[in-house]
């Protein structure tokens, strides 16, 4: 089978004061080839962790996950990563970085070259191929960190709130790149974000996880994203079911984080 | 104690003028300057150049000022020297008393010296003739030509009419005289307030040291062979030093067997200073060239080993986690990610172990060497010869600061990126 399986993964953190931490229960999905999913949910709820083990960072204590028919033991060029922040090489000049994939493969540069100019095009840091990332503003590092993972063709781009660290203007033009990138390369992408609208507008499917035990709680399918492709982000905001997705999901959340708070209180009472 | 009242005096005064005056004229114009906040705002504080340049040449001023030293035009008062005298009583067993005079010469150290003709005087107590070199005192058998010595009961009851007791002491014009408890006199000119040569030579005395051991040598080797051979243990220390610590620190940065080997061992001798081996080293490898290469080795390893350690464990994992994700393999990883992450950590380190290399070649060599500047140093103390010893000083600092600023230049080049990502 095709995709990328996620199946019946638990998580269990032991303490090193004996206690634990379950930070995902059961947790299922399957995703089809070129599919993208947002996943949304209250802090602490395991979404992180989620991802390190769909990366390979982390094994689970149950379930596995299997991608394009093999299970997954460790991480590998197939699943790329696109981090928060400080992912990117500090010693290496924006074009190494994204040659970083090519390179490491044993690939000559006669080979990648061409590759690697059109994603720094895509990404519009062509004029800035040659600097080094120190010099670059929070955005363009993460477009950087963006063609580096794209520059490797994995199957599968898993992100951990990449734009987490953005500006709201910065963050509604990358919105647009991570969309457009997604319809011109057809990747399957899994992106982890805190800002509902943002889940909304990048999320084929969306997912809100619960917490305590991380599990799903629900699944959306979405026609925003497709919608995005073509017209102004904005325009897609204004869209009335938009709004009324965004608040039902906002009052889920919340809903979700009381029930936290007050078994917070009740444990402190 | 006046020449620290000077210091602060000239630090604070020094501070007033040019805060007040020539800091109009040089105003920097630049991001920090607009900075309202400086207190507490550690890089806000910036050298202040004028300080450092008024600071150094204080120290200058104040050295040559108390040494007398002929390129700086004011001095300290410097020790009397000239003629000069002082009277004693004596009192014969019978109560009888009489004045005789103290004539003194006091003379430059090392210059030709008479005494001056005198006149014996009258009365049972017969005047005297001695010479004192400069910042010298001098023991006076006062009684040896007098009629009454003090075998026969005479003994001293006043120096310039003033009453003293055996032990005891009298400062007079011509400078201090103690009556010792045997009875003699001990006579010091007045010192001033300058320093001997002996102890701190001007700086002009230095320099010309510098220009004669530079061509001539001393001790069988020139200024620069001494300076080179100490130079030579350390970088070649250092770079065994460094050869073996870095590997050994990303071993232990990346292995659990090698981390838990040589964790205890690295621990142990860490706090251990590389002074303490030397008697050790000179047991173990003699005096020669190859005790000094391993104790600097030994200097070096550990620093080194602790820096690439901690420069592994520096790594952002999130940096290490990309590269995977990327296809990076073990060895790709060490290379591309772990080794030039580590370098900030391994510049950081190497400019502690040079240091410590250095300060620890010349205790060795102080303790046991044929050449070398520490070598160099505890001969001439040996021979009183302050100029050289001040000299291998000032230039054993001067060397240590210079390796300090290659390091930092070449860190400026080959890790740009360092504390800006
Ligand atoms: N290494 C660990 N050891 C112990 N507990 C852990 C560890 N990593 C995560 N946890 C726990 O697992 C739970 C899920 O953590 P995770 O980081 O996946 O949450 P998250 O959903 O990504 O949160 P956020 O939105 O704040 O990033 C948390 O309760 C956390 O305390
Ligand atoms: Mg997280």
């Amino acid at each position: 089978m095709t995709g990328l399986s996620i199946e019946n993964i638990s998580m269990r953190f032991d303490l090193p004061n004996g206690g634990h931490v379950q930070a995902l229960k059961d947790v299922s999905l399957h995703l089809n080839p070129g599919e993208l999913l947002s996943v949304l949910g209250p802090s602490g709820c395991g979404k992180t962790t989620l991802l390190n083990i769909v990366a390979g960072f982390l094994a689970p204590t149950e379930g596995r996950i299997v991608l394009n028919g093999h299970a997954v033991k460790g991480p590998d060029a197939e699943r790329g990563m696109v981090f928060q922040q400080g992912a990117l090489f500090e010693w290496m000049s924006v074009r190494d970085n994204v040659s970083f994939g090519p390179r490491m493969a044993g690939r000559r540069e006669a080979d990648y070259g061409k590759e690697v100019d059109h994603l720094l095009d895509v990404v519009g840091l062509r004029d800035f191929k040659e600097k080094a990332i120190y010099e670059l503003s929070g955005g363009m590092q993460q477009r950087v960190a963006l063609a580096r993972c794209l520059a490797n063709d994995p199957d599968v781009i898993l992100m951990d709130e990449p734009l987490g660290a953005l500006d709201a203007l910065t963050r509604e033009k990358m919105q647009g790149l991570v969309l457009k990138l997604w319809k011109e390369t057809g990747k399957t992408i899994v992106l982890i974000t805190h800002s509902v609208e943002e889940a909304l507008l990048l999320g084929e499917r969306l997912l809100v996880m619960a917490p305590r035990p991380g599990r799903i709680h629900t699944e959306y399918r979405l026609p925003f994203a497709d919608m995005g492709v073509g017209q102004d982000l904005r325009e897609v905001k204004k869209h009335p079911d938009f709004g009324q997705k965004r608040e039902e999901i906002l009052g889920m959340i919340w809903d979700m984080e009381e029930e936290i708070m007050g078994r917070a209180e009740e444990a402190g009472a | 104690m006046i020449p620290l009242l000077l210091y602060v005096a000239i630090f604070v005064a020094a501070f007033f003028i040019v805060r007040l005056g020539a800091r109009k004229m040089t105003e920097r114009h630049d991001f920090t300057s607009l900075k309202t906040v400086t207190f507490g705002d550690e890089s806000a504080v910036r050298p202040d150049r004028w300080a450092s340049v008024i600071s150094i040449v204080t120290i200058f001023l104040l050295w040559g000022a108390f040494t007398g030293s002929k390129w700086v035009p004011v001095h300290a008062p410097g020790p009397f020297i000239g003629d000069t005298q002082f009277t004693y009583t004596a009192e014969a067993p019978d109560g009888a008393r009489d004045d005789a005079t103290v004539f003194i010469r006091v003379f430059e150290v090392g210059a030709d010296v008479t005494e001056p003709e005198i006149d014996p005087g009258d009365g049972f107590a017969k005047n005297d003739v001695i010479t004192v070199g400069a910042w010298r005192s001098k023991l006076l058998l006062f009684d040896q030509n007098d009629e009454i010595t003090r075998k026969d009961g005479a003994r001293i009851v006043a120096i310039d009419g003033q009453p003293v007791e055996p032990g005891g002491e009298v400062i007079t014009d011509a400078g201090r005289v103690a009556v010792t408890s045997k009875g003699s006199l001990n006579y010091e000119p007045p010192k001033g307030m300058q320093m001997e040569p002996i102890w701190l030579p001007p700086p002009e005395a230095v320099v010309a040291r510098v220009a004669e051991i530079a061509s001539e040598g001393y001790q069988n080797f020139t200024l620069w062979e001494h300076l080179g051979w100490s130079l030579y243990r350390v970088v070649l220390g250092f770079i065994l030093g460094a050869a073996v610590g870095i590997p050994l620190g990303y071993a232990m940065g990346l292995s659990d067997w090698f981390r838990g080997w040589f964790d205890p061992i690295v621990e142990f001798m860490r706090p251990v200073p590389p002074l303490a081996l030397i008697p050790l080293v000179i047991i173990w490898a003699g005096i020669g060239e190859s005790g000094k290469i391993i104790l600097l080795f030994l200097a070096a390893l550990w620093i080194m080993t602790i820096a690439a350690r901690a420069g592994v464990s520096g790594v952002n994992i999130t940096k290490v986690h990309a590269a995977y994700s990327l296809g990076a393999s073990r060895w790709q990883i060490l290379r591309h990610v772990i080794i030039p992450n580590s370098l900030p950590e391994i510049f950081t380190g190497a400019r502690v172990a040079m240091g410590v290399c250095w300060g620890t070649v010349v205790a060795a060599e102080l303790v046991a060497a044929e050449k070398g500047a520490g070598m160099m140093i505890m001969v001439a103390s040996r021979f009183q010869l302050t100029d050289i010893v001040i000299m291998g000083i000032i230039l054993i600092g001067v060397i240590g600061y210079g390796i300090d600023i290659l390091f930092r230049i070449a860190e400026r080049w080959l890790v740009p990126w360092k504390g800006r990502s």
